[in-house]
């Protein structure tokens, strides 16, 4: 790509997207830290499905082969 | 202006799980993680929303912290991946609006037309690349500082840069625009 297009590719991102800059120092307009507290009492979310069925998986492959179990080790 | 580093004693509470550094740490560094933020989402109100996420994360994250390479660098990588998740999933979820905000002094070379379609090609560049474009190219953020953010290196950040406005040179020719 040659400097003239980087520099007008540049040109079009900055007349689309204005900078946000040093004004973002103020743009905070409220305390968040109610909004934290909320989030730290919440209950930690569910482990999905998902991850017990891959526990389950790796669990039966260990039992079924344990031939495996090194090159499980070799990968963690 | 960045927040001063906090005393030893607060960041070592914090790593032992208390509460109250906990909240000294979020008062002076909220301002910060936020702005750091909007820079890269461009909404305010997810980047309230994504702060939050970032200090929960942090939070969680605290027995790995190392006091001795200081807070902000820390909080500001961990805010990055944050809002790079946010997105990869705008990106899967959500289109772009119509009606984006126009520059404070819109650049009088530059179409409307032209504005939306170079905004919406943008968007739909990978995220990674997209953030490092974003603090790089439009909030000018020096690549050091970047590639910090991101844990990456500079050049790896110069390469992001270039490949981002590789791809939208492409997305724009294709959509009939003539960089």
């Amino acid at each position: 790509m040659k400097e003239h297009e980087r520099k007008r590719i540049e040109q079009l991102l900055k007349g689309s997207f204005p900078a946000i800059g040093a004004a973002v120092d103020t743009g905070l307009r409220h305390d968040l830290w109610p909004g934290m507290l909320k989030r730290l009492d919440e209950p930690p979310p569910p482990v999905p499905w998902f991850d017990w069925a891959l526990l389950a998986a790796v669990g039966a492959l260990l039992v079924f082969f344990p031939g495996a179990i090194p090159v499980l080790l070799y990968h963690l | 202006m960045p927040a001063p580093e906090p005393p030893f004693h607060v960041l070592m509470q914090f790593c032992h799980g208390d509460q109250n550094a906990f909240e000294t740490l979020f008062r002076q560094h909220q301002r910060e993680v936020y702005g750091w933020i909007l820079r890269i989402v461009r909404d305010p109100a997810a980047a309230e929303d994504l702060t939050i996420e970032a200090f929960w994360r942090i939070y969680r994250a605290r027995a790995r912290f190392d006091p001795a390479r200081g807070f902000a660098p820390w909080a500001r990588r961990i805010a990055t991946n944050a809002a790079l998740d946010h997105l990869k999933a705008a990106r899967r979820e959500t289109e772009l609006p119509d009606d984006l905000p126009s520059p404070s002094l819109p650049d009088p070379g530059i179409t409307d037309g032209v504005r939306r379609e170079t905004a919406r090609a943008f968007r739909r560049l990978p995220p990674k690349l997209q953030i490092a474009a974003t603090l790089a190219l439009i909030e000018e953020q020096p690549y050091k500082e970047i590639a910090h953010a991101l844990g990456i290196s500079p050049g790896a950040v110069k390469l992001r840069v270039f490949r981002a406005t590789h791809l939208l040179r492409k997305q724009l020719r294709r959509r009939g625009i003539e960089p």
